[in-house]
């Protein structure tokens, strides 16, 4: 929904027909966003709700679990997207001031740090596969089996609790990456129209409106990252 | 259907469903006068203020925060006494008395399979004397489903992993419907049955005309020993990596996160499933799970084992056919053959 | 009434500004959007009707002879399916709303025409999947999907009807979005707050239960999809997973639902009400709040489902407890209604019949929703037939009666023509007979014990079944005449002028059908809401007087 708000914005580079004047415009198109964000808090929400109800019903089996997950490649990717907020937030800002040359460099910037994230967990992901933490039957051909002891199973934790683990790790990730790829792909939007000079210090709402778009992915990865990754981290096996 | 059809309420036949009803009939008189009140006066000011010429312009009317706070505050506290007064019945439907005789029901796509302290099985009927307090433990093999008695006012939903549970006693001997509440598949309106309650001593004689199986407490002493719990469970200590079981069931356990649980019988369960998830303080996660391993049934029977163990410190309690002020949580099981096997 | 005399119309309107298919399926003019929601969602309408004229066939007698019972259990999941996600929640916002949101705070379309429009194609494709799920052999789970029955044993199409559902969520979704941005920030000069019509604040409220409920569903649905399709195990308690988090994520969502079902409604019956008794509405700001307070209160009540699904017996007493308090704000509604008749100048037209209706049967469903919020009557009625009684109240009687008395009362607008009076009175009559021998007779069968969802079923019901299924045969002429005179009108029907009902909202100073920017010039607004006389004049009645007139 986000693509075809742009695509609206974009379509029109003046005022549109229906709003009074570009103040109501810009007003119109900034508030649609915040919307449209809280909607997706409420979407990530159901997920939180699943992850900290069995988190705190199986606590063994999501440390182990988590232990396992690669927080190098983890911890970088944090900082890659909080790096690509700041180059987001300097493609608004020289938006705003006129700078055209900073506004192209910025915004290629933040394509690149997105795509070198996109990258990173694609290496995460293919990690997984190899070693069969594809939660289910989802992979055909590659059910959920991973090595016991690799995994440092202490015994009595199911590894069907640490399944739910990887279940709730993969929709949460997978929903995050695709909503980054999304990202990625109005980012890819502006830098074309800009390149064509679209954006102006009067008219700069579809630059501002995707930079809260970024800014909540970045976000929502902020909360992951910790939750997935670092919670637990040393209180897992015996 | 032997019982009289009474237009408008089903047949009471429980010491609570009079109870259910008292409150119904409240809330019913509280809807009449709601509604007559709404109707009548929408009524009266449809006709007395219709239009009688096209043009006419009434004046406008000034709000009123008297009126406001009047029509907020009168159904609140209205909704307060339903809500009082419905929670009080909710209390005592869902908190069954300690004295109740227990009675093992696993729900199944799409039969009700029901099972005796004294070993009795019943598939789609559930024989209880009147005057006697029964307490149903309740899981499902598969899907959810709901045991419904209308002539009792009660019902809960039965859902698989957990055990959920309902009491009751029947005052009127009658034969009473027992109908699956939650939509559970294709046979769910098929999945319906009837609660037979008997007078205390038909009741005792269709025990002994049943007595042919073995009791729930002595089958699970004997899942017990198949499956080596006693290996590490021994009765009263025995084996010494597990806890001792004796005299386990409703006592207080400390667990090793310094938590304390009562081992009721959600507890026990888990603790077979799922064992590394309370682990008692002392004792290593050394046991492996038996989920799979074991059925509904067959949790149900070692449970009921469980209950009858319950030593000789415990005072021996009431005969089965009998509720016996302040006796033990089990006392059906304590009399049962199991204990006395054991 | 010179006072509220339309600009002259001009031949040209937003019908025939342009002609061809291709000008309406890319029309981006939201009351063109409106009217293709309108014909999408009466089709899903008539679906959904004939799975209720099977149901009621089917229970005429007790044995269950005449579908076998997995074909009964598709129909009365495809009945709640079609009528809840593609009939009910859509029904008034997407049609009415549609149309009449921009037009009564004078703007000239809603913020985001494109969304506008992709909504509704969101809404046909989550659509076509569902029928797709319904031709290819059906779903049996129930609308409620409940896990561990829907992810492990249904043998049915329940990836595709999810699919469909969580779809069509999006179409929700970004119509509360433009509904939200258009009203806050597409208002005419003047158009204050506090002017607004309470069509529009109720459509406010509904949309923040759309934009905060309807994510959770859509993230459920799909949870329980995957389940299915990879046998993950969130859900089900053979591997680990718990059940009853399905029931209080679905309900998180499908509770406020009702709200997203009832609360247009309300807005409609306000509108009716006021314009059609002349009068301002009496405590504007409380009807206008008491929206808000339901939507917001609306989210913390969904535990009432699970009084008997094994939820601890506090968390019953706490949801319990704000049912109730939810009850407080509908009330407010009922009362307030009521006093606007006093000393109004009350006309009988079809719209005005719906309302009365309306204001009726939500009486009583709301009244019977509190024996449902009672803990200790809820365990013997929940499950039974009491409740499929109160939700149709809710639903048909609340919801169905505010979309058919909006439709008729805004005909004249929307289609340019006037509907035969005399049929619409006398369906309005057929439809509440109807709707009442139908659905009253299964509040007595609940308390009797009837469970719901069954096929077949003891004899002693029998009475009651046969009722209603006579009331279903009332209510299916009842619907079918609206249905039938409503086309007529579009070409023979008289035509309308700009403002039959002679009344001061905004939508009604313009020509109908109105232009495709809604006003030849920008409204500025200097009136208050239901201002038909000059406030000085407000007349301050009986004992309960306020020292001022009530400032709205």
């Amino acid at each position: 929904m986000a693509e075809s708000y742009v695509e609206h914005e974009v379509g029109h580079p003046a005022l549109q027909h229906h709003f009074a004047n570009l103040e109501q415009q810009r007003e119109a198109g900034t508030l649609g966003m915040w919307v449209f964000l809280v909607t997706e808090i409420m979407f990530f929400g159901g997920m939180f709700l699943a992850y900290t109800l069995y988190r705190s019903k199986y606590p063994e089996a999501f440390a182990i679990a988590s232990n396992h997950l690669d927080i190098k490649l983890g911890a970088i990717n944090t900082a890659v997207l909080i790096f690509s907020s700041f180059t987001m937030a300097m493609a608004v800002y020289s938006t705003q001031i006129g700078k055209r040359r900073a506004q192209i460099i910025s915004l290629v910037a933040t394509i690149i740090l997105g795509l070198a994230f996109l990258g990173i967990k694609a290496v995460e992901y293919y990690q997984k596969y190899e070693d069969h933490l594809i939660p289910g039957s989802l992979i055909p051909g590659n059910p959920f089996n991973p090595d016991p002891h690799a995994m440092h199973l202490t015994q009595g934790v199911l590894m069907q609790h640490v399944q739910m683990f990887y279940w709730i790790y993969f929709a949460m990730t997978g929903m995050h990456a695709l909503h980054m790829i999304i990202g990625v792909g109005l980012l890819s939007f502006l830098l074309y129209f800009s390149v064509k000079g679209r954006y102006s210090p009067e008219y700069h709402n579809p630059v501002e409106v995707i930079g809260l778009y970024w800014h909540f992915v970045d976000i929502v990865w902020i909360f992951l990252f910790p939750l997935l990754y670092l919670l637990g981290r040393h209180t897992g096996g015996h | 259907m032997q019982t009289p059809w009474i237009p408008f309420i089903p047949p009471s036949a429980s010491t609570l469903s009079d109870k259910v009803d008292a409150l119904y009939f409240y809330l019913v008189g509280v809807t009449i006068f709601f509604t007559l009140l709404i109707w009548g006066v929408l009524g009266f000011f449809v006709i007395k203020y219709r239009r009688r010429n096209r043009y006419e312009i009434p004046r406008p009317v000034a709000g009123s925060l008297k009126l406001e706070t009047m029509w907020s505050v009168i159904p609140f506290i209205i909704a307060m006494t339903m809500f009082a007064w419905g929670a009080q019945v909710f209390f005592q439907l869902w908190r069954p008395p300690a004295n109740a005789v227990e009675v093992y029901v696993v729900g199944k796509q799409w039969m009700w399979k029901i099972q005796h302290t004294t070993g009795q099985r019943e598939i789609n009927e559930l024989h209880v004397p009147v005057g006697r307090k029964i307490k149903l433990i309740m899981t499902t093999e598969d899907v959810i489903h709901a045991f419904f008695v209308p002539a009792f006012r009660i019902k809960a939903d039965v859902v698989p992993g957990r055990y959920t549970t309902l009491w009751f006693e029947a005052t009127k001997p009658g034969r009473y419907h027992l109908f699956c509440a939650e939509y559970c598949g294709m046979n769910h309106s098929g999945m319906i049955g009837s609660v037979v309650a008997m007078e205390p001593t038909e009741f005792d004689s269709w025990l002994s005309g049943n007595t042919s199986q073995q009791s729930p407490a002595v089958a699970g002493q004997q899942i017990y020993v198949t499956l080596g719990c006693v290996s590490c469970h021994g009765a009263s200590g025995e084996g010494g990596r597990g806890p001792a079981l004796e005299g386990l069931f409703g006592k207080q356990v400390f667990l090793n996160n310094g938590q304390t649980v009562v081992a009721d019988e959600g507890y026990v369960r888990e603790s077979i499933v799922n064992p590394q998830a309370k682990l008692v303080n002392g004792f290593g996660p050394i046991m492996p799970t038996f989920q799979g391993q074991v059925s509904e049934e067959q949790l149900l029977q070692i449970l009921a084992f469980i209950k009858s163990l319950q030593g000789e410190t415990q005072p021996t309690t009431a005969r089965p056919s009998g509720p016996v002020p302040g006796s033990s949580p089990a006392p059906a099981a304590a009399a049962s053959p199991g204990a006395v096997n054991r | 009434m010179e006072e509220f005399t339309p600009p002259v119309p001009s031949k040209i309107n937003y019908i025939n500004a342009q002609y061809g298919l291709k000008s309406w399926l890319l029309t981006k003019d939201h009351k063109r959007i409106a009217l293709l929601y309108l014909g999408s969602i009466t089709f899903f309408f008539f679906i959904g009707g004939i799975y209720a004229m099977l149901i009621r066939l089917e229970l005429l007698t007790p044995q269950g002879d005449l579908l076998q019972s997995t074909t009964y259990n598709k129909v009365f999941t495809q009945h709640g399916i079609i009528m809840v996600f593609f009939f009910l929640i859509p029904s008034i916002p997407a049609t009415l709303g549609n149309f009449l949101v921009p037009m009564m705070i004078g703007a000239k379309d809603l913020a985001f025409p494109r969304i506008n429009l992709l909504s509704w194609y969101i809404y046909m494709l989550g659509g076509l999947i569902t029928i797709y799920a319904l031709l290819a052999g059906g779903v049996d789970t129930g609308w409620t999907f409940y896990t561990p029955f829907s992810t492990t044993f249904s043998n049915s199409y329940v990836v595709a009807a999810g699919l469909g559902i969580f779809i069509n969520g999006f179409s929700s979704i970004l119509t509360g979005l433009n509904f939200i941005v258009t009203i806050h920030t597409m208002r005419a000069p003047g158009m204050t707050w506090f002017r607004l019509p309470l069509f529009i604040w109720s459509h406010y409220a509904t949309s923040l239960v759309m934009i905060l409920g309807t994510p959770v569903i859509a993230i459920t649905v799909l949870l329980v999809a995957f389940e299915r399709v990879a046998h993950i195990g969130i859900f089900d308690p053979a591997v680990g997973g718990d059940p009853v988090l399905f029931q209080h994520l679905f309900w998180f969502y499908s509770h406020p639902a009702v709200y997203i079902m009832i609360l247009p409604s309300m807005g409609v019956v306000s509108e009716l009400i006021a314009n059609f008794s002349r009068k301002n509405i009496f405590g504007y700001s409380f009807v206008a709040f008491s929206s808000l307070a339901i939507a917001v209160f609306g989210f913390l009540v969904w535990g009432h489902h699970l009084f008997v699904s094994g939820q601890s017996i506090y968390a019953g007493m706490i949801f319990s407890f704000l049912s109730f308090a939810v009850a407080v704000p509908s009330a407010i509604k009922v009362f307030n209604w009521t006093a606007t008749l006093y000393k109004g100048s009350i006309s009988f037209d079809t719209p005005m019949l719906y309302a009365l209706g309306f204001i009726g049967l939500f009486t009583i469903g709301g009244m019977t929703g509190l024996f449902l919020a009672t803990l200790g009557v809820d365990v013997h009625v929940t499950d039974t037939y009491f409740i499929v009684a109160h939700f149709h109240y809710i639903m048909v009687g609340g919801a169905i009666f505010g979309y058919l008395g909006g439709l008729h009362y805004w005909w004249p607008k929307i289609s340019g023509r006037m509907y035969p009076d005399g049929w619409g009175r006398f369906s309005a009559l057929l439809i509440f007979a109807g709707f009442n021998l139908t659905f009253f007779p299964q509040f007595v069968a609940g308390y009797l014990g009837m469970p719901r969802r069954y096929h077949a079923y003891p004899p002693e019901f029998q009475v009651f079944n046969v009722l209603s299924t006579a009331g279903a045969s009332i209510l299916a002429v009842g619907y079918l005449i609206p249905a039938i005179y409503l086309v007529w009108s579009m070409r023979y029907g008289k035509v309308a002028p700009g403002n039959p009902w002679n009344l001061p909202g905004l939508e009604w100073r313009t020509q109908s059908p109105p232009p495709t920017e809604n006003f030849d010039y920008t409204p500025v607004v200097t009136w208050e809401a239901y201002e038909f006389a000059p406030p000085e004049e407000t007349e301050v009645v009986g004992r309960f007087r306020d020292e001022v007139p009530e400032k709205v």
